[in-house]
């Protein structure tokens, strides 16, 4: 999506910074999410106290649990659930006082598949851009779609289009005028691999245009792929925010599993100062350590084990995924 | 204050568009419906009651019947052209989009009203192949229209966003605008009921729509001109207040 309108290749984000800062730099909130809490009609209490700070630019991955609150969130943002208290601003402006402005930015990809099912791709996705507020650019809009591969679809009816390309006419709609702000509410569910490659390419060249973009996905490893950065919400409790790195960095441990040729009842005293543990009856030691960490201790153990007599006949290093590290973090919630 | 003009349009086409896609049925059935009317009460009927007012009954029922297909139709597109996208759920986007509530309205009251009008205007061809028709005043004639098509529109608007199902969308033009018209001096004059149901039909704003159409054509009311025009303007009001109420609120909109 290199050709896109002229904004996007500005890449305003680098074009305004007033100094060079220092890494991590500082970021500048495009959107600003002030104690909102949501309860529904029906006394549910949706959103407890959000408080988050989404940088102009970046890509941020939501995960949640089922009923988490995810969409909820996207939902007040976007102008289509009201708030029950605190306030949301995008771009410096209020979603409630200054909403025209506000939506102008925005475009959204809802996770329910809805569409217009007698309406065919072309006039739907022209639709959305007149909408907001744009005349019409049948140029733009064979872009989009072509970018999508839903060009040989434009005059096809939504009704008889598979689920995936469903999916992919709401992303065009959303893109139909031209936002800076992307909100994916689980773009991915019931998009074939090849096809869902092929979305995050779309979704790295809009990043690199400087759109900024919010996504939600059950697939773990595409936040770890994708994200900047990483923002886990439970029973409506936003519980971390953190940058991908730093996150997997600061959680993600890696494991040492060495087999061992006879098994021990204990850990040896010599070996004591290594933290290590038994598993597997005895047979196997395992040893925590932080690949970021200034030295990993394994030559030191290596040589401490041959040093005891300890002989084992193969090893094994695991690391904790995006995905191990939210099991824990949802779990630890639940205690 | 700006007006996001795209967004109207666009909504404009749309629902102009859905109505293109099944504009032999939107014509042909008024068009049958209204023949019927003219073959059971203007041959039936008129040959027993030959002049109303001076008027031959075959004409005298003309601004009726385009009233009644005005209301109907108005109600039903109105209604429908917004009940929809809340079924569908496609309303998100109308949501999240940067229009406000008055884009909104001009958007889809404006596409009905249009419809209802092309409709009444249909009707108006059928009828002359029936009866010899002169109008008095055209002007009035169109302005009447155009009042009562956005302002039944409106209504049906009101309908479709507080309509919860598809038979509660049905059950306000059945219950109410079908008795309403049929009950507001549209095939009669309200002359020649007795006093009391005179004095009950002035609470029957159908009623003054259909004298004040009807004055345009023959100059012949039930009630003054002037009162025809404030009754439907009142009327328009009490729609609007509605509709900005609903958006105010979010009421059946917003969780
Ligand atoms: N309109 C509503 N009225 C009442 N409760 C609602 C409404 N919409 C959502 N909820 C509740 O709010 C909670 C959060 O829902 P939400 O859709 O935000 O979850 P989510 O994180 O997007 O989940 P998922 O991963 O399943 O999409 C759920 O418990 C849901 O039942
Ligand atoms: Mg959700």
């Amino acid at each position: 999506m290199n050709a896109g309108p002229p904004h996007w290749r500005l890449a305003p984000n680098l074009a305004i910074r007033p100094f060079p800062l220092a890494s991590p730099s500082p970021m500048q909130p495009v959107i600003s999410v002030k104690n909102l809490s949501k309860t529904y009609a029906s006394g549910f209490q949706a959103l407890k106290d959000i408080n988050l700070e989404i940088g102009k630019g970046e890509i941020f991955a939501l995960l949640g649990p089922n009923g988490a609150g995810k969409t909820t969130l996207i939902s007040i943002i976007c102008g289509i659930v009201t708030p029950s208290s605190g306030s949301v601003t995008v771009d410096g402006h209020d979603i409630i006082t200054d909403y025209r402005a506000a939506r102008a930015e925005i475009g959204l990809v809802p996770q329910e598949l809805t569409a217009d099912m007698f309406e065919n791709v072309w006039s739907t996705v022209s639709f959305s851009r007149g909408l907001w507020g744009k005349w019409d650019n049948p140029a733009y809009i064979e872009k989009v779609l072509k970018d999508l591969s839903l060009w040989d679809k434009k005059d096809d009816k939504l009704m008889t289009l598979s689920g995936g390309m469903k999916r992919r006419v709401l992303i065009a709609k959303a893109l139909a005028h031209e936002p800076t702000i992307l909100f994916l509410d689980e773009p991915t569910a019931g998009v074939d691999v090849e096809l869902r490659q092929g979305m995050w390419q779309a979704v790295r060249a809009l990043r690199d245009a400087g759109v900024t973009i919010i996504l939600t996905t059950h697939y773990i490893h595409e936040a770890e792929d994708m994200a900047d950065r990483i923002g886990v919400i439970n029973k409506g409790e936003l519980i971390l925010v953190e940058d991908k790195a730093e996150l997997m960095h600061k959680l993600g441990k890696k494991q040492l599993t060495l087999q061992l040729h006879q098994a021990l009842d204990k850990v040896p005293a010599e070996l004591a100062s290594h933290h290590l543990a038994l598993a597997n009856g005895g047979s196997e030691l395992i040893y925590t350590y932080d690949t970021q960490g200034p030295r990993t201790g394994i030559t030191g153990l290596l040589t401490d084990l041959s040093a005891a007599g300890i002989r084992f006949k193969d090893l094994d290093t695991t690391q904790s995924s995006l995905e191990d590290i939210f099991v824990d973090l949802v779990r630890q919630d639940r205690q | 204050m700006n007006i996001n003009l795209p967004a109207i349009r666009a909504i404009y086409k749309f629902e102009m568009a859905r109505w293109g896609r099944t504009f032999l049925q939107s014509i042909v059935s008024p068009v049958i419906a209204t023949s019927l009317y003219f073959v059971v009460f203007g041959a039936a009927i008129g040959s027993r009651i030959t002049e109303i007012d001076g008027i031959s009954y075959g004409a005298f029922i003309v601004p009726g019947l385009i009233m009644l297909t005005l209301l109907t139709q108005s109600v039903a597109n109105a209604s429908f052209g917004i009940y929809f996208p809340r079924f569908t759920g496609t309303i998100y986007e109308l949501l999240s989009a940067p229009i406000s509530p008055f884009e909104i309205v001009v958007g889809y009251v404006g596409a009905a009203a249009t419809k209802s009008i092309l409709l009444g205007l249909v009707i108006l061809g059928t009828a002359w192949f029936f009866v010899p028709l002169e109008i008095a005043h055209p002007w009035w004639m169109v302005g009447f229209l155009v009042l009562t098509a956005v302002t039944f529109s409106l209504l049906g608007f009101v309908i479709g966003l507080w309509a919860d199902g598809f038979e509660q969308l049905q059950l306000v033009p059945l219950l109410i605008i079908t008795p309403l018209t049929f009950l507001g001096g549209t095939f009669y004059s309200i002359d020649i009921l007795p006093p009391v149901w005179q004095t009950v039909s002035l609470f029957n704003p159908v009623v003054y729509l259909v004298s004040g159409f009807r004055w345009s054509f023959f100059e012949i009311a039930d009630v003054g001109v002037g009162i025809s025009v404030a009754m439907t303007l009142f009327f328009l009001c009490v729609c609007l207040v509605a509709v900005w109420w609903i958006f105010k609120t979010g009421y059946r909109l917003k969780s």
